[in-house]
């Protein structure tokens, strides 16, 4: 059984510098997304839960609580569809005790 | 004019410190540079340090480094939903100095190991990613920063850049890495007062203990658990294979939803009752092992720590790997450089054949077949918890049926759910994969 979790409330003690406008991470080519992959598997692996499987079908990314592992580059063998970099220098997830 | 150095060391976590420390003690000229605020900023780890390893670099660093408590007490339980069987061993011989490995909180740590890099003599520059590696065909010259001329050169670059490896990949020295060969963890850190770490884990000031965890908090997956103590905090976790997120995982459980679950565990949950998450880390975890670790040297490179694949999931060991082979990786670099070799693939194999004569790779030898016998064999994950915490309860449940028909009943369990066959080769996969 799946336990419902508030992530939002979890990343909110975490301490960000956003870049705003330059997301380090993003979706190639959002119509793979709609209609080729079945499995989806961004929307409930991501640990921050940035990606968000939207009621029309489609995924949708927000990089801002994003924790910098690199998960969702790797399960996307299938289709390789996520274009990944670490984000500029000093910005992104500041770990306060790590 | 061009400025350049002996070595660029990427990255300032365990791996590249060890590295620029042991380069700049030497008297290279050496360039660090971390994409964080500071060190630390982005590195996440349990974390358990292990004294041998650091020793090796800085014998004394246990007059001024960030240590959280010293562990005495290793616990060991597997888990079903309602109960755990375990086994605890502790000694009062983990109490004499010098102690053997501490918890730790890595962004001080990392800072505190980070100030030392800096009095050795390196330069180090923070808030700067790497974007990539320069070439001058085969061979590595220098890298590219995020930076307005961003373009520095040494005659060697290590890479410790962490798990995901990205400038090796980018520049085409390994593949993408497999969803088979990373763990995906998350962590919490949980703050309680000081006091009552101790009464709660049956430790004196200082002393600490760390809790692995194995069974069913992993829905079938491969993976453990864990709580560390610290000083005034707790640390909890839990981590599985990636690839079994995506493929044993039926019910699309979420990495944060399985860490819930675990807090709730009652086997946990009084341990860290009331206490305050203060953080919410996630990191992957190189665990292939040995098959999985890539070529880790080249013309002008080595890759060190995470980004070569060094870490011994069987003993929750890396940090003490990515340490050794930081420094390994220097002093092979110091060695050439002495003797005025080039920073060439030939000079620098030397490296590897270090790297293969230590602990490192002799553990990750030891056990190579391991990741994949565990990730071929989920009873390990979900029958063998059930079925032993069944024994348990059976054979201590005080109801009126003789020993002799529970001890019936339990093997009937056992040969019932994995047959008399299905034990034996059990037992032999696992001998087989740890021998």
């Amino acid at each position: 059984m799946s336990i419902a979790v508030n992530v939002e409330e979890k990343l909110f003690q975490n301490r960000y510098k956003v870049d705003h406008g330059r997301p380090h991470i993003q979706i190639k080519d959002a119509s793979i997304c709609a209609n080729d992959c079945r499995g989806r598997a961004c929307t409930y692996i991501c640990p921050a839960a940035c990606y968000k499987l939207e009621g029309n079908g489609t995924v949708t990314l927000s990089t801002d609580g994003c924790l910098e592992c690199g998960s969702c580059r790797i399960i996307c063998s299938e289709h390789a569809n996520v274009s990944w970099e670490y984000p500029r220098g000093g910005h992104g997830i500041l770990f306060k005790f790590g | 004019m061009r400025e350049k150095f002996d070595a660029i060391v990427v990255g300032a976590g365990p791996s590249g410190n060890a590295a620029a420390y042991t380069l700049a003690k030497a008297g290279l000229k050496v360039l660090q540079i971390e994409r964080g605020e500071y060190p630390g900023s982005k590195n996440v780890q349990g974390a358990i340090l292990y004294s041998d390893a650091l020793e090796k670099i800085i014998p004394d660093f246990r007059e001024d480094a960030p240590l959280e408590r010293h562990i005495i007490e290793q616990r060991m339980w597997v888990l079903d939903n309602e109960s755990f069987v375990g086994s605890h061993f502790r000694s009062d011989n983990y109490n004499k100095p010098p102690f053997n490995r501490y918890t730790i909180l890595r962004a001080q740590f990392d800072k505190w190991f980070s100030q030392k890099v800096r009095e050795a003599g390196a330069l180090l520059i923070c808030e700067t990613t790497v974007e990539h590696l320069l070439m001058d065909g085969e061979r590595v010259v220098g890298v590219r920063c995020d930076r307005e001329g961003g373009d520095v050169f040494a005659d060697v670059v290590v890479l410790a850049d962490g798990v995901n490896s990205t400038l090796a990949r980018k520049a085409g020295f390994h593949d993408e890495i497999r969803g088979k060969n990373v763990a995906l963890a998350v962590k919490e850190i949980l703050f309680l007062p000081e006091e009552m770490v101790q009464a709660r884990f049956n430790v004196k000031e200082d002393e600490g203990v760390v809790i692995e965890m194995l069974g069913k908090i992993t829905e079938g997956m491969v993976g453990t658990g864990f709580l560390y103590t610290n000083k005034d905090s707790l640390t909890i976790g839990i981590g599985c294979i990636l690839e079994d997120f995506k493929n044993k995982n039926p019910n699309r459980s979420a990495p944060y939803a399985l860490l819930e679950k675990l807090k709730r565990h009652p086997a946990v949950a009084p341990l860290i009752e009331g206490a305050e998450m203060k953080e919410y880390c996630a990191h992957l975890i190189p665990e292939g092992g040995f098959f999985a670790v890539p070529k880790i040297y080249g013309d002008g490179w080595l890759i060190v720590g995470d980004s070569g694949g060094f870490v011994n999931a069987a003993h929750r060991e890396g940090s003490n790997l990515a340490m050794t082979t930081g420094r390994l990786a220097a002093e092979t670099v110091i060695e050439a450089k002495s003797a005025g070799k080039p920073m060439s693939a030939q000079t620098l194999k030397a490296y590897k054949t270090m790297v293969d004569e230590s602990f490192v790779m002799k553990d990750l030898h030891k056990y190579r077949h391991l990741p994949e016998v565990l990730h071929q064999n989920n009873q390990f994950f979900t029958a063998y918890p059930e079925l032993v915490n069944h024994a348990a309860k059976t054979l201590f449940t005080v109801d009126g049926a003789d020993k002799h028909s529970k001890e019936r009943e339990i093997r009937g369990s056992f040969r019932a759910s994995r047959s008399l066959v299905g034990l034996m080769s059990d037992a032999y996969k696992l001998w087989r994969a740890t021998r």
